[in-house]
Formats: C-alpha cells, sequence, structure tokens
C-alpha cells in the first residue's frame, strides 16, 4: 500500500452554543464532527456523503486550514496540517486548495480572472511577469479556455466558464490535494457534464488528489474511489465505490441511495429498496443511528464502533453492550 | 374524450424594452393537462418553465408581459379574467409551492393562521373554525403532533417541514391545479423522497392535477405521466414519460439524457464519459426549429 498523502485520525469539532450560565457554565456544545478518520491517497478521489448538518463541510475546512479542529490530527505527508507544529497559510495553500460550489459567490466580482489568478501566484514568490503570464495561459488551456478570456470579469462568463475559472484558480499554485464542495450542483445538467468531464480528466493528467463534499449521490458514484459516508458527525459506513453502491451495509447508506429521484428507478422498479441481504459478518449486530431516529446533537453519541465487513469496507455498529437493548 | 383542464395554446411572451423593443422568452408554447394528471416541464435555467407557470397564475410583472397566445383553464380564458376573479381562482381553483418555502411563507405568522386563511378567503369559514381545519390540514401532509406545529412560526421549522406546511396551504382548497415549480431542489435527498412521495399520494387522492416544473429528470420521472421539453422559450418535444426516457427523439432530449451521470451505470458499463451536449449540437440556434410532440395516446411511437 502506497503512503497516505493527507492522512485525517480521529478529528473532533466541536462549537460553543450561545446560552448557558455565566462564565460558560453550562454552556452547550454542538458535536459537529465526532471521531472521523480517513485517508486520502495520491491520485485517489475520496467522497464524502451525507446530509446538510452532518459534518462534511466542517471536516473539509478543517482540512483546509479554515477550522481549527477540537482534537486529532491532521496530517499531509506525514507533516501535521492543524494544531502545533502545524504549517503557516502560505504552505498549507500549496498542499490544499478548495473549489467552491457557486463559482460567482467565490470570486471577486472587480478583479479580472488575470488578476485573480495572478494574486496566489504573486504572494508565493512568482514575480516574473512573463513566467505569471505563461502559468495564467497554461492554466487557462488546462480548464478549457483561452488567454483572450484572462482579461474579463466574473460576470461576462456563463456559469460553467465560471466554474472553470473557479477550477484554474484551485490549482494555479499546483496543489496535490483539491477539495471540491459540491463542485456541480449549481450548474445545469448540461454544463454538469463538462465539468465533471474537466475533472476526470485533470485528475489523470495532474495526478490529483480528489476529496469531494457532495450529497449528489449519482455524481459521487461516477467520480469517486472510496467512499465516506457521514450521518450526524460520525462515519457510519466506508468502502470502495463499488462496496458502497453495489453492496451498501448500512442502513443510513441503503436509505441515501433509495432516494436518488434517478429515472431508471422510478420507471422500473420503484420499490426494491433494501431486499439485498445484510452481509453475513454483521449478524447479530444492530445499527445506531438507523436513519430514522434523530441523535442529539449536543450530547456525544450512542457507542458505536466502525467494524470491517470487507478489507477495504467499513461500517459503524452498535456496541454489543447497547445492542441488547434493541 | 375530456376536455384538458389547463390548455395553452401558443403562448408567447417576453420582456418589453421600450416603447416597441421587445425580447422574446416563449416563443409559442402549447400543451394542455388532463384533469387529474401530473404533466412535467423539464428544461435549463432560462428556457421558460417558471414563466410559464406564472403567466399561468396571472403573476407576471412588467416588463414581463404576455404577447400571444390563450391560457385556457376549464375553457375559461385566464388571460382576460379581471384581476378581481383571477384573484378568487388563484389559491382557490389553482394553487403553487414555490422552491424556497421559507420566502413564499409570511415570517410573521404562525403556519396555523396562515393555512386557516385560505379557508377564511376562499370558503367563508369563520376563525375559529378555519384554525381546525388548518389544524386537520397539517395533520393531512403529515405533520408529527399538527395541532403544536400549527402555532410554531416558520424559523421554527425545518426545510422539509415548511414545504408540508407550503403543500398544506397549496391544497387547502382542493384546488384543481397544483403548480410546483422545483419544490424540493433546496431540500436533502431523503427529504425530498418524502415530499416527492406526498405530492404524488395527495394529488392522486384528491384527483388534482399537477403541473411540476423541475430540471431534474429523476424527479419528474418519479412523478409526472407526461413531459414537456423546455428549450430557449419552446417546447422542443412531449411524450408519455417512460417513452421519453426509453425513445428520446429530439437531440436536446437526448443529450440532456446523456449528461447524467446514471445511478449504476458505473457498475454495469464502467466510467463513461459523460456527453457533452455542445458537442452533439453543433449549432444550439437550430434545435429549436425541430420539435417532437406525440399524439396522445401515441405511446412509444415512430420516429
Amino acid at each position: 500500500m502506497t503512503a497516505a498523502l493527507l492522512q485525517v485520525d480521529d478529528l473532533h469539532v466541536r462549537f460553543p452554543i450561545s446560552g448557558g450560565g455565566l462564565l460558560g457554565k453550562g454552556r452547550r456544545m454542538l458535536h459537529a464532527v465526532n471521531g472521523i478518520s480517513f485517508s486520502l491517497a495520491k491520485g485517489e478521489c475520496l467522497s464524502i456523503v451525507g446530509e446538510s448538518g452532518c459534518g462534511k463541510s466542517t471536516t473539509a475546512l478543517s482540512i483546509l486550514g479554515l477550522q481549527e479542529p477540537t482534537e486529532g490530527m491532521i496530517r499531509y505527508r506525514g507533516q501535521p496540517l492543524a494544531g502545533p507544529g502545524a504549517p503557516g497559510r502560505m504552505q498549507r495553500a500549496k498542499a490544499v486548495q478548495m473549489v467552491f460550489q457557486d463559482p460567482y459567490a467565490s470570486l471577486n466580482p472587480r478583479q479580472s480572472v488575470r488578476t485573480s489568478l495572478a494574486a496566489p501566484l504573486r504572494l508565493h514568490g512568482v514575480t516574473a511577469a512573463s513566467e505569471i503570464a505563461d502559468r495564467i495561459e497554461a492554466m487557462l488551456a488546462n480548464v478549457g479556455l483561452t488567454t483572450e478570456h484572462a482579461n474579463r470579469y466574473p460576470h461576462e462568463f456563463s456559469g460553467g466558464q465560471r466554474q472553470r475559472i473557479g477550477i484554474a484558480r484551485a490549482l494555479i499554485l499546483e496543489p496535490e490535494i483539491v477539495v471540491l464542495d459540491e463542485p456541480v450542483s449549481a450548474l445545469d445538467v448540461s454544463i454538469r457534464a463538462q465539468i465533471i468531464n474537466l475533472l476526470l480528466d485533470l485528475q489523470e493528467k495532474l495526478g490529483l488528489s480528489y476529496l469531494m463534499i457532495s450529497h449528489d449521490l449519482s455524481v459521487v458514484e461516477h467520480m469517486s474511489d472510496r467512499v465516506l459516508v457521514m450521518y450526524f458527525g460520525q462515519v457510519v459506513e466506508e468502502g470502495g465505490w463499488r462496496e458502497i453502491f453495489e453492496a451498501p451495509a448500512h442502513p443510513y447508506t441503503r436509505r441515501l441511495i433509495a432516494a436518488i429521484p434517478d429515472p431508471e428507478k422510478a420507471l422500473n422498479s420503484p420499490a426494491q429498496e433494501n431486499n439485498v441481504a445484510y452481509p453475513s459478518s454483521l449478524k447479530g449486530r444492530s445499527f445506531v443511528s438507523d436513519g430514522s431516529a434523530t441523535l442529539d446533537v449536543f450530547s456525544a453519541p450512542p457507542p458505536s464502533e466502525l467494524i470491517d465487513i470487507a478489507p477495504t469496507h467499513k461500517v459503524r455498529v452498535a456496541l454489543p453492550l447497547a445492542a441488547e437493548t434493541w | 374524450m375530456t376536455a384538458p383542464l389547463l390548455d395553452i395554446r401558443d403562448l408567447h411572451l417576453g420582456v418589453a424594452l421600450g416603447r416597441s423593443a421587445h425580447h422574446p422568452l416563449l416563443k409559442g408554447v402549447t400543451f394542455q393537462i388532463m384533469p387529474g394528471e401530473a404533466y412535467g416541464l423539464v428544461g435549463e435555467s432560462g428556457s421558460g418553465k417558471s414563466v410559464t407557470s406564472l403567466a399561468v397564475m396571472g403573476l407576471l410583472k412588467k416588463p414581463l408581459a404576455v404577447s400571444g397566445g390563450e391560457i385556457l383553464f376549464k375553457g375559461q380564458s385566464l388571460l382576460a379574467l379581471p384581476k378581481r376573479q383571477m384573484r378568487r381562482l388563484r389559491g382557490n381553483r389553482i394553487a403553487m409551492i414555490f422552491q424556497e418555502p421559507m420566502t413564499a411563507l409570511n415570517p410573521l405568522s404562525t403556519v396555523g393562521r396562515q393555512i386557516a386563511e385560505m379557508f377564511v378567503l376562499h370558503q367563508g369559514k369563520s376563525w375559529g373554525e378555519a384554525q381546525k381545519l388548518a389544524v386537520e390540514a397539517l395533520r393531512n401532509v403529515r405533520v408529527p403532533h399538527p395541532d403544536r406545529r400549527a402555532k410554531n412560526y416558520p424559523h421554527q421549522m425545518s426545510g422539509g417541514l415548511r414545504q408540508r406546511v407550503m403543500i398544506a396551504m397549496a391544497l387547502a382548497c382542493n384546488p384543481d391545479l397544483l403548480i410546483a415549480d422545483e419544490p424540493t431542489t433546496a431540500l436533502d435527498v431523503t427529504v425530498q423522497a418524502e415530499v416527492l412521495r406526498l405530492i404524488k399520494e395527495l394529488c392522486a387522492e384528491r384527483g388534482t392535477a399537477v403541473l411540476f416544473i423541475s430540471h431534474d429528470l429523476g424527479v419528474i420521472a418519479s412523478i409526472c405521466q407526461r413531459v414537456g421539453v423546455m428549450y430557449a422559450g419552446c417546447l422542443v418535444e412531449e411524450n408519455e414519460t417512460r417513452a421519453l426516457f426509453d425513445t428520446p427523439r429530439h437531440d436536446y432530449t437526448r443529450g440532456l439524457l446523456g449528461a447524467l451521470p446514471r445511478l449504476g451505470s458505473r457498475s454495469q458499463h464502467g466510467r463513461q464519459r459523460l456527453i457533452d451536449i455542445d458537442s452533439i449540437i453543433a449549432d444550439r440556434s437550430k434545435l429549436t426549429e425541430t420539435r417532437f410532440i406525440a399524439p396522445r395516446g401515441a405511446e412509444g411511437s415512430k420516429p
């Protein structure tokens, strides 16, 4: 096995909720992320899926250094990326970059594309005008735009072109890891296909590693190598894309997949949701979060563990003790 | 043959630019919805699906204006109807649910009162009676603890619950036609599935016809019997849902279907490159010239 490019160990993020007494006494904490561990290999696309509020974006922000983890370790090539001993913003920017959901909101409307793309280069010590021009031209070509586009402003572009600029800006510093936060969900269907194709091409060409945050499972299935399913701040299932989509083991994963509005499914077989038998290795175990119960985000989650049901396939089950009460 | 409930004939609509200039948004849209039928309009942003629904509701604001054609509801022309009568129809016989319930609901009034208002305005009930009916309406859309929830303000509810409130309001007076404009786009997938099921069941129960607008072909397929595909202000193809998905005939429909990653297709066929609509359609301006409208009842008709 190759060494992981990014290694996240037991990541916790808790937010204090306003209220509680003086001096923060009795102040409640919101557990956004509850002990997440995963690794990302070079050239891999790992997707985190789950519904709003499950902690997937908080996890991504922690990796980008935009959210300080409460506990846990994030390592990039063995070096800590957050917490004590972490590098500054400048080093981190060369390692991890992000493509946002809404390219219009994430581009400065007063800066031409050239200015937007040149700024990070200048900050990182590329000062020769010719080199900046060359790199911008090469990057625009990579994302399917031309040099002529560089002098335009964000409002002069269509949604798809803007997302191309968003991708160009994320890639201009040549990071190894790109966090994709719902990269296509704000785009029209026909544009979506173009951007998905572009992202896959770039991944292959530049050897990028993607960490994709999404709730669109058909896009996730198309793009990912591995998938993490999050529910209330915890990973409930982890596996290769085939394992997650062909043999989902956790009831919540099954529910998510069954909920995707898919024309094929709607027209042919309306209700064959959970007819796949649970793997035999899960016999006698029960699930803490069966997807219908609402967990309390303010207290620690009920005791559970991630168990291996195949070499690369993990699923979260209740601890045997708790199982008896079900 | 029964008469259509909604009959849109050669509808032209545009933005008025100054005295004589006119920018067309709908270039002759024609379709019918039968009583109790669920009809889907699918298309990308700017294709004209939402303005079509606003025209039916009589909610077009300047500079948008209908410049030609006819909208008939139960044989009655909606375009010729005086404002006062249109107001009586709207919410009562034709109701609408929107994409973002938070902007459609009044933040200063409890949801119970907002639903009750429908009964007071359209059915002449007293407020006391209407409040009871409102709780009943919430129960019908499967809101848990409807009596308590009726006292909630919109911000105290989740997105899924708010959309249920919108549905309760829309269906309060048993309308003949429900217009749903991207009602589940802002919701999580699992909530979306529940809300779709709810709309489908309630409308089937009551025989309410639905005009369902969405950009999501999967959502459309799960709810509608017939689908119209819109592109650049034109209906480019219309067919029974199954026939449209099985044998799309217009280049644009084919492109739209191929542009989506389909669940399960990767495990069956491996990862295939998604179709780029622009690559199969050399000239988008020619797109709207060819139209395929299948005659009613002609299932799986030949191309």
